[in-house]
Formats: structure tokens, C-alpha cells, sequence
């Protein structure tokens, strides 16, 4: 078996416009059009650059502290009976999750660009913590929008990134969610775009995010190939991650997607199930549309409006999804699946009782779809799961779930 | 057809400044709206802007994001937004209509079956604030196909280049966004406004006509110097969703929003009298 990469049609996307297939594009208003093809030239630029790689790399290397590893959770897949399960621990980064990977890269890009305020919208918090990390280290001034229903569900994110600077801004409009926070930060773009840099925390938005968001996330994916034939002697026979936006997922799929032996599982939030339609699913159950600047698929009514989402996992409550994940699913190279509220809970608690991990509510989606996925495979087969998150942010959700009063608020 | 070429050449040569007011249609109730716009135009408007609700207004302030939750909340749709303009045709032929919106709902109902709903519901125009010149093609060449104007936004950060790639393809009228911000956004230098819309004027014969932070009849009389039209939209939507909520009834809601527009209309008179 080839495990050389080749130039594929993978690596082609997105075109010149923005585009992976009919998805993506730049659809916003026109305030923002020249400062979009300014990052989008600035980026092109650098992406090559040797210095900036270089700089980046560093960063990655002594501050994020990657590579990070890729574990075999034995006594995990031992349980299952059935494949071999390992899982690459974006946990142990410095925040605790795969976030950072990007925001470093897009801190360089503001640097560069001589931008002095960043902003950014956060779901689970992650996202702004990692923003509000990485302009503390360079001493910018970040601005976090976050829906006011998440900023009570993860309330120990809201004080983190109030220790680390940032400014808090709790979103009420609409269904005061990842999504709402999204339009503020829009919003706050377009009327301070002179001197703002708008740090995007998924591969969706206007082009180029979701093309260079993929680029520094594929870190993640690039590791774990030279780990899995390092550690396994080949390939993995599975990838599995979570898809909310889809940052996490793409990193770890990008670089393997020409390998057509790997097969690849994006599992979305079923919320209370995805024939209930409480849930946050749109590959899933979802309509192409077009929202937050790019065309994807969406969860909308007949009308064209954008529907509430439920999740239990605030990262993954989001209507739309990267663009690049739509065109995946189309073309049938990803398959896009769904874990509920209930199996991801019941996942969160088996892995970090027989492992002694305690992932994010959002990882943990991903865990219970790859314990139903290991399952139906054989010892001589594995899979690489992304641990896209630790989960000590979750851990007053899981707690109110359980029933248990831990004396704090 | 389209009437805004006819309208606004008239305009033009009669020497009077455009009053275009926005409002949300079904704000505060689908029932409001017919009546609203009917006194709208009968206070002084030339052409009506109608913003069509949905779900994620990225470009409004918090003024006109609200007016797009209560319509909503009364199950406005782009469909019963057809209907209201339907219904105020059968007594107003005359006056042209604008929509202003965003791209989901249009996509979800399908380009080619919206532009023939909006030529049968008597539209004459399409603002899409999310689609720019990059991605309009294909809903530009279905508004065409019906002789319905696809009007384009130029900002303050629009580069000359753009400048002239837009109004290549551009119609009806040019909407010069006043400000970098969101609707109802703060305060207007009308220097800064006076210099670009003279660098779009080389690229376009077009009407321009200037939205964003026009309040007032003073603010307005002062952009209608430099410009062909004045849009004023948070101002209205305030006021009228004011006067809502204070328990007025519907004829005295609509009169305060009738009120503001004649202010305005007499303020662009007063302003451009000696031009």
C-alpha cells in the first residue's frame, strides 16, 4: 500500500473564488470586501514563507507544546472488543484544546498586519480562550463575543478569559448562542475593520478563513499519519472527530484525505435526536444555504429562516458547518453521523473512568459514535479519534445533569 | 418593470431630492405595514425600502434587529413580504418598492422563482446585503430577466477598482453606505461623504442615494446636498416601534412615523431649495 501523498483534488480547494465545489464564497457585505482580500493576499503571501512557517512552527512547538501524542486507549478498545482505538491528545495543548493551533497562526497574520484589537466568537469558551491566550502574549486588545446562554453554561471559560484580559461581551440577540455571537462579531468587524483583526475559530466565515483555518488546524492530521506509521507500521482504517464548525475534523482529515483506504466519520450533535429536530445537526438533517458568509449546508426553515439548535455541548450548538465539510459530504468522501446528548454523556463518563481522560462535551460526541465504529472492526484494524478538548470546562454541565450540587456557581 | 429609471430621472430634472424610508415589513404587525407605507408616501417618500425579516440580520444595529424579531415573531416571511407588497400596489402603481435583504431566504426559495414573485408582487428593486459583486451573478441575471433592478452597496472601504467593477453591473440606483458600522450606527461626517460620492461619480450616471445615520431632517438635508436620495431606516423603525409599545393605537403609531418622514422631506427641501 501507497502511503506516499500525491497531488490530488483535495489539495486544489478551495479555487480562487473561494469555492469548494458550490460551497464557501465570500458572502458578506460589502464593508468587509477589501479587508477580506487583503488577509486573503497577506495570507497567500505568507503561506509559503519560510520565515513565517518557521515562526509558526516555533510557537507550535514551545508554546502549544506539539507534536501531541498519539495514545492507544487499550483498556478503552479492550472493553469494546474490536479495533484498535487511539486517540490524538489536542487536550494536552496548552488551553486545552485544538483551538490554539489556529489562533496562533491567525495572531501571526494580525501581527503582520499590524492590527492592534482582535476580536472573536466563542461557543464552549475554547475558542476564546485561546484568542484572549494569544493577545495576552503579543499585548493586543481582545474583544470575545459569546451568547448569553453560553456564557452561564460555561462560566469557567467566561473567568479564564477575563483573568487572561479579554473583554467578555455577553450576545442576547436571537437564540444567544454561538451563532448570535457570530453576528456580533461580524458586526463589531465591520464598524472597526481599520484596526481589527477578526479571529475566526472554525473553518466556516468568508473565504479564506476556512481555507487557512484548515491549514493550521492540519497540523493535527499531519502528526498523527507519521504517528499512526510510526507506532502501527500503516495507516489508521478510520478517523473519527466532532463537527461543529468543523475545525477539528478537517485538521485531522485534510491530510489523509487522498488516502482513499482511510475512512472518515464527522459526527455532529443528534442533541435530543435528529428525528426530533432538537439538535444541531445540519449535514445530518440540514439544507444548503447561506449564512456567516459562506454558502454550507445549514438548519433552516422553509422560509429561509435560521432555526434554534440544542446541544448539551455549547461548541457544537451551531446551524451551519464549514463549507469544505459540505463539499466532503457531497463528493461521499466523509460520512457525516450524529451522536445524542444522551451517548455522548454516557461516552464522556466510560473514557474518563477507564482512561483517565475527561474529554469536552463536544469530543465526546465523537467518542461514543467510534465505540459503536470499533465495535464492527477487527484487532488489525484501528482508528484515530481527535481529543479535540479536555473537560474540565464541562464539568458544572455534567454535574447539574448528574444531579449534583458542587457548591458553586 | 422597473420603476425606479423612470422615477428618478424625473426626480432629477424636477431638481427634488429622493426620500426613501425603510421599514421592516411586519413590523410591528403585518397589518401595519400596508397602511404605514401608504402614509409614508403621502408625508413625502419618493421610493420605499422594505427590509424582509430573517433570522441573522448581520448588517442592522440593534435598532433594526429588533424590528426583524417582532416581524418575525408574527411569522413574516419573504412569501407574506410579496403579499404586503401585493396589496399595496392594487392602490399605489406609482410609487417604486425596494427590498432590502439578505441572502438565505432568497436562496431557499430558489433564484428564478423569486424574481418572478417579486415582478408579480410589483418590486422593483433587490438589495441583498450579503451578496456582493462576487457572488450576485447568478441572482443577477434572474432579477434581468424580469426588469427588476439589482441595486449594490459602495462603502466607505470600497476601492476605486471596486468602485468601477460595481457600477459596470449596476441599476436602478447606487447605495452609498455612509458608514463603517451597522445600521443606526453613529455620527455621519458628511465631508468624508461628500468626497466619495463625487469618486463614484465618475464611474456612474447612476442616482446615489446615502443610507446609514441619517436621523434627522438636518442630517438628511445636509447628505441630500451631495446626493441624489436619502435613506433613513433606524430612525423610522425607532420611532414607530416607540410609539407601538407606549399602547398607541394604529392610526396615531403610523402617524408618528408619517411625522418623521415629512421632518425629513422638509428638511431635504429647506436644504436643497437653493441648489
Amino acid at each position: 500500500m501507497s502511503v506516499e501523498m500525491s497531488p490530488n483534488k483535495y489539495a486544489q480547494v478551495p479555487d480562487e473564488h473561494g469555492r469548494f465545489g458550490v460551497y464557501g464564497g465570500k458572502f458578506v457585505a460589502e464593508t468587509l470586501m477589501s479587508a477580506l482580500s487583503e488577509l486573503e493576499a497577506l495570507y497567500r503571501s505568507l503561506k509559503d514563507d519560510a520565515a513565517f512557517q518557521a515562526e509558526f512552527d516555533a510557537d507550535l512547538a514551545h508554546y502549544v507544546g506539539r507534536p501531541s501524542p498519539l495514545y492507544e486507549a487499550a483498556r478503552w478498545s479492550d472493553m469494546i472488543g474490536g479495533g484498535r482505538i487511539f486517540l490524538k491528545r489536542e487536550d494536552l495543548n496548552h488551553t486545552g484544546a485544538h483551538k490554539v493551533n489556529n489562533t496562533i497562526g491567525q495572531a501571526l497574520l494580525a501581527k503582520h498586519m499590524g492590527k492592534k484589537r482582535v476580536i472573536a466568537e466563542t461557543g464552549a469558551g475554547q475558542h476564546g480562550v485561546a484568542s484572549a491566550t494569544v493577545a495576552a502574549r503579543l499585548g493586543l486588545e481582545c474583544h470575545v463575543f459569546m451568547g448569553e446562554e453560553d456564557v452561564k453554561r460555561q462560566a469557567l471559560n467566561v473567568y479564564r478569559m477575563k483573568l487572561l484580559g479579554a473583554e467578555v461581551i455577553p450576545v442576547t440577540s436571537g437564540s444567544k448562542t454561538l451563532k448570535d455571537a457570530m453576528n456580533e462579531a461580524l458586526r463589531d468587524w465591520v464598524t472597526y475593520v481599520d484596526n481589527t483583526f477578526y479571529i475566526i475559530g472554525t473553518v466556516a466565515g468568508p473565504h479564506p478563513y476556512p481555507m487557512l483555518v484548515r491549514d493550521f488546524q492540519s497540523v493535527i492530521g499531519r502528526e498523527a499519519r507519521a504517528q499512526s506509521l510510526a507506532m502501527t507500521g500503516k495507516l489508521p482504517d478510520a478517523l473519527v472527530a466532532c463537527v461543529g464548525g468543523g475545525s477539528n475534523a478537517i485538521g485531522l482529515f485534510h491530510p489523509f484525505l487522498a488516502d482513499e483506504t482511510v475512512a472518515m466519520y464527522g459526527v455532529e450533535a443528534g442533541g435530543k435526536g435528529v428525528d426530533t429536530g432538537e439538535h444541531a445537526a445540519p449535514l445530518s438533517a440540514g439544507i444548503p444555504g447561506v449564512l456567516h458568509g459562506n454558502r454550507t449546508y445549514l438548519m433552516q426553515d422553509e422560509n429561509g429562516q435560521i432555526m434554534h439548535t440544542h446541544s448539551v455541548s455549547a461548541g457544537l450548538d451551531y446551524p451551519g458547518v464549514g463549507p469544505e465539510h459540505s463539499w466532503l459530504k457531497d463528493i461521499g468522501r466523509v460520512n457525516y453521523v450524529s451522536a445524542t446528548d444522551t451517548e455522548a454523556l454516557a461516552a464522556f463518563h466510560r473514557v474518563t473512568r477507564v482512561e483517565g481522560i475527561m474529554p469536552a462535551l463536544e469530543t465526546a460526541h465523537a467518542l461514543a459514535y467510534a465505540e459503536k465504529l470499533a465495535a464492527t472492526m477487527t484487532p488489525d484494524q484501528h482508528i484515530i479519534i481527535n481529543l479535540s478538548g479536555r473537560g474540565d470546562k464541562d464539568i458544572l454541565t455534567v454535574a447539574s445533569i448528574d444531579g449534583i450540587e458542587l457548591g458553586i456557581e | 418593470m422597473s420603476r425606479l429609471p423612470e422615477v428618478l430621472e424625473s426626480l432629477r430634472e424636477s431638481g427634488r431630492k429622493a426620500v426613501i424610508p425603510y421599514v421592516v415589513a411586519g413590523d410591528p404587525t403585518e397589518a401595519l405595514t400596508v397602511p404605514l407605507l401608504q402614509a409614508l408616501v403621502a408625508s413625502g417618500a419618493d421610493v420605499l425600502e422594505v427590509g424582509v425579516p430573517f433570522s441573522d440580520p448581520m448588517s442592522e444595529g440593534p435598532t433594526i434587529q429588533k424590528g426583524h424579531e417582532r416581524a418575525l415573531a408574527g411569522g413574516t416571511s419573504l412569501r407574506s413580504t410579496l403579499a404586503i407588497i401585493t396589496e399595496f400596489r392594487k392602490h399605489n402603481q406609482e410609487t417604486p418598492i425596494v427590498l432590502m435583504g439578505y441572502a438565505n431566504p432568497l436562496e431557499r426559495l430558489g433564484y428564478a422563482a423569486i424574481a418572478d414573485m417579486c415582478a408579480n408582487a410589483g418590486v422593483d428593486g433587490l438589495i441583498t446585503v450579503d451578496l456582493p459583486p462576487e457572488e450576485v451573478e447568478a441572482m443577477n441575471r434572474e432579477l434581468q430577466r424580469v426588469d427588476i433592478d439589482n441595486i449594490f452597496l459602495i462603502s466607505p472601504t470600497t476601492s476605486d477598482a471596486r468602485v468601477a467593477t460595481i457600477t459596470a453591473q449596476a441599476s436602478g440606483f447606487i447605495y452609498y453606505v455612509a458608514l463603517k458600522g451597522v445600521t443606526g450606527a453613529g455620527h455621519l461626517d458628511t465631508a468624508a461623504v461628500e468626497s466619495h460620492l463625487s469618486l463614484i461619480r465618475e464611474h456612474t450616471d447612476l442616482p446615489i442615494a446615502v443610507g446609514f445615520g441619517i436621523k434627522d431632517g438636518d442630517t438628511a438635508g445636509t447628505v441630500a446636498k451631495c446626493s441624489d436620495a436619502v435613506v433613513v431606516g433606524s430612525a423610522l423603525v425607532d420611532c414607530i416601534a416607540d410609539a407601538a409599545a407606549s399602547g398607541l393605537d394604529y392610526e396615531n403609531v403610523i402617524e408618528v412615523g408619517a411625522k418623521l418622514i415629512s421632518e425629513i422631506r422638509s428638511g431635504v427641501n429647506l436644504a436643497t431649495s437653493q441648489l
